[in-house]
């Protein structure tokens, strides 16, 4: 098996070399391995199939011109056509009322409270705000230790209820704090949670329904392999988020839980997050993020060259 | 469990009777595996074995195909080397049985430890914990609710120490006061960071200082949900540990945790336990049979 798409479409160059045009016949193979090398990157195998599919159709007739072979064509098709998919119009963040309320959700170990504090960190420095961390998780073990641990680092005020059970009130009372403390956002941090564990997607929706969110943010593990799509649709009918954070990109994963996420619910990916330290947010760039399910670093300079 | 049956039905029904499997039946089974995560390699390796039994055996009934594609399927998983495990039994002249937890951020490694803990006392032996993840916010803290909810005592020291210096006194702790297991947790890293990696390999040898042989199992946890990049970290942790065995958390949703197969097929680690919820006995033995059934439960 090759190692990346890179290497699988070289492969397939020789196939298709002294061909002027794509057609369906010279096209199958290639096709089939693009397919495989976007199942191995964990985009859903539905969607790399209709993915594939579409490619297809736009490859098949397409003239290779002189200086291009026909394999070279099909990546800069592939790519153009995952960049368009998940890119789409800037992703604007919304900042606007007093206090402005973000919402973070998520499953269990997706990166949540880390990002709530680099979101924190971030508009308190770079956007000049002045942020309350909100510890909603009433579960986790020690989960209000680390918030307020985070909080401390980065010199944000981390409001919480120790003994209080009901995640919906502590929200609603940390937005009356942060009016009384003149905090211009609150960032709200829950717990993780199962999309299919009734009573804890009903608790996020109350919160949701009592606080009124400017953003609601589905944070996702850029690991995460096919129940990706599952996930992202369960949270975004519940929820309706405003946008997408991808977590944990400081690994090595192709992340093709990116392209299926956005395929399925058609939310915008506002965040990337990583690493573990509080400096690392940034923003999303489609481009790179197609490279890099692709496997093909080097992939563009290629195709430019030619 | 009607999509289930329905399912291998339909791939049953359509192979019974046959010498080949037909190209749509594959596809089906191609489908349920990558879907589970298995991965395309391992799902193709297991389509041929599956194609080569039929050739050979000339299945009748659908029975019997059943059971056909569940055994070639399970025979993928290995086996852990004996069945001590089961029993929250530990192997003879290991004594403290010292475990490290090892794995990426956010898996599970902490909420694991718990439930290992009270299964350990639950099987009425002493346990201790060591709190060896000093670097993520209130990890220490995290682990202390743990000993507290199980009842067992904890081996810490300021956050920010060095993990290898906790790692040797809750071995040398459990030495001293006898006790049965010692299990140690360490912060969450990701395998392509070698100064972290090389960490590990340094906590593990401190703990062989005091007992040569130890740890004695470094179970590598591993989220459900986890997809191909899962193969590279078992590859990168047992490069840097030596991992025995793993444990597949939050099985308890709709992850199917496939890319154990994956794994299996390539580094033949056994899975002993997995993991189904956050409560302290959410923890179960890991079966071949049920875990494979469930691969193909495509309910959602
Ligand atoms: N390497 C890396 N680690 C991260 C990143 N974001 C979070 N983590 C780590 O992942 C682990 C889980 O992060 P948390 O922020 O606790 O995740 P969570 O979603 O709040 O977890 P729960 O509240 O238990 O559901 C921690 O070890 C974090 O340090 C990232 O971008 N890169
Ligand atoms: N649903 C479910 N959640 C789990 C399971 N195991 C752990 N969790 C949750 O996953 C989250 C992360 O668990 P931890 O035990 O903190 O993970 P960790 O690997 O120690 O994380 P770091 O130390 O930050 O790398 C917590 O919210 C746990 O409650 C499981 O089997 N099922
Ligand atoms: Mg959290
Ligand atoms: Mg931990």
């Amino acid at each position: 098996m090759f190692n990346n798409l890179t290497e699988r479409l070289e492969s397939a160059f020789k196939n298709l070399k002294g061909e002027a045009r794509i057609n369906d016949l010279n096209i199958a193979n290639t096709v089939k391995d693009i397919r495989r090398a976007l199942i191995d990157a964990d985009v859903n195998y539905k969607i790399a199939k209709e993915f594939t599919d579409r490619v297809k159709d736009k490859a098949v007739g397409s003239k290779v011109i002189n200086a291009i072979s026909p394999g070279q064509l099909m990546v800069k098709i592939v790519k153009d056509e995952l960049v368009e998919l998940m890119g789409g119009e800037e992703a604007e963040f919304n900042t606007t009322g007093n206090p402005a309320v973000v919402l973070i959700a998520g499953l269990q170990g997706s990166g949540k409270t880390t990002f709530s504090g680099k979101l924190a960190s971030y508009l308190k420095n770079q956007k000049g705000k002045s942020p309350l961390l909100v510890a909603a998780d009433i579960y986790r073990p020690a989960a209000i230790d680390q918030l307020m641990v985070l909080g401390e680092q980065i010199g944000v005020d981390v409001y919480s209820e120790r003994e209080n059970k009901d995640a919906v009130s502590i929200a609603q009372n940390a937005i009356k704090e942060a009016k009384s403390k003149n905090k211009n956002i609150v960032i709200i941090d829950t717990a993780g949670r199962l999309a299919i564990d009734e009573a804890m997607m009903a608790e996020v929706a109350n919160v949701k329904e009592a606080v009124k969110p400017n953003e609601i943010l589905f944070v996702v593990d850029s690991m995460t392999g096919q129940d990706a799509v599952n996930t992202a649709k369960a949270f975004n009918e519940r929820l309706d988020f405003t946008g997408v954070v991808l977590t944990k990109l400081d690994g090595d994963t192709r992340g093709g839980a990116a392209l299926s996420i956005k395929y399925t619910v058609q939310k915008p990916i506002k965040f990337v997050s990583s690493g573990e330290k509080l400096d690392t947010l940034d923003v999303f760039y489609p481009e790179r993020m197609a490279q890099r399910i692709l496997g093909m670093g080097d992939i563009t300079t290629l195709v430019e060259k030619a | 469990q009607k999509t289930k049956e329905g399912f291998l039905s339909k791939i049953t029904k359509a192979i019974a009777g046959k010498s080949t499997v037909d190209e749509e039946v594959l596809d089906n089974l191609e489908e349920a595996l990558v879907t589970a995560d298995v991965g395309i390699d391992t799902t193709l390796a297991i389509i041929d074995r599956v194609e080569k039994r039929v050739a050979r055996d000339k299945y009748v009934s659908t029975g019997e195909l059943n059971k056909l594609l569940q055994e070639e399927i399970e025979n993928v998983l290995v086996d852990a080397s004996d069945d001590k495990h089961k029993n929250f039994d530990i192997p003879a002249g290991k004594k403290p049985y010292v475990i490290l937890v090892v794995g990426v951020n956010g898996v599970g490694k902490t909420t694991t430890i718990g439930k290992l803990a009270y299964n350990y006392k639950q099987a009425g032996k002493s346990v201790m914990l060591g709190a060896a993840d000093t670097f993520r916010a209130a990890a220490v803290d995290q682990l202390t609710i743990w000993s507290e909810r199980v009842g067992v005592p904890i081996v810490k020291q300021a956050m920010g120490s060095d993990p290898s210096a906790v790692a040797f006194d809750a071995v040398q702790s459990a030495v001293s006061k006898n006790a049965d297991v010692v299990i140690i947790d360490t912060a969450g890293r990701l395998h392509n960071k070698l100064h972290l990696m090389d960490e590990l390999t340094k906590i593990r040898r401190s703990i062989s200082k005091i007992i040569p042989d130890a740890p004695h199992e470094v179970l590598l946890i591993l989220d459900g949900s986890t997809g191909q990049n899962a193969l590279e970290q078992a590859k990168h942790f047992t490069a840097a540990t030596d991992v025995t065995a793993m444990i597949i958390t939050k099985l308890d949703g709709t992850a199917k945790g496939g890319v154990v197969l994956a794994i299996a097929n390539q580094f033949s680690i056994p899975v002993k336990y997995i993991g189904v919820g956050e409560k302290i006995t959410d923890l179960i033995v890991f079966d071949k049979h049920e875990f494979v059934d469930s691969l193909f439960n495509l309910t959602r």
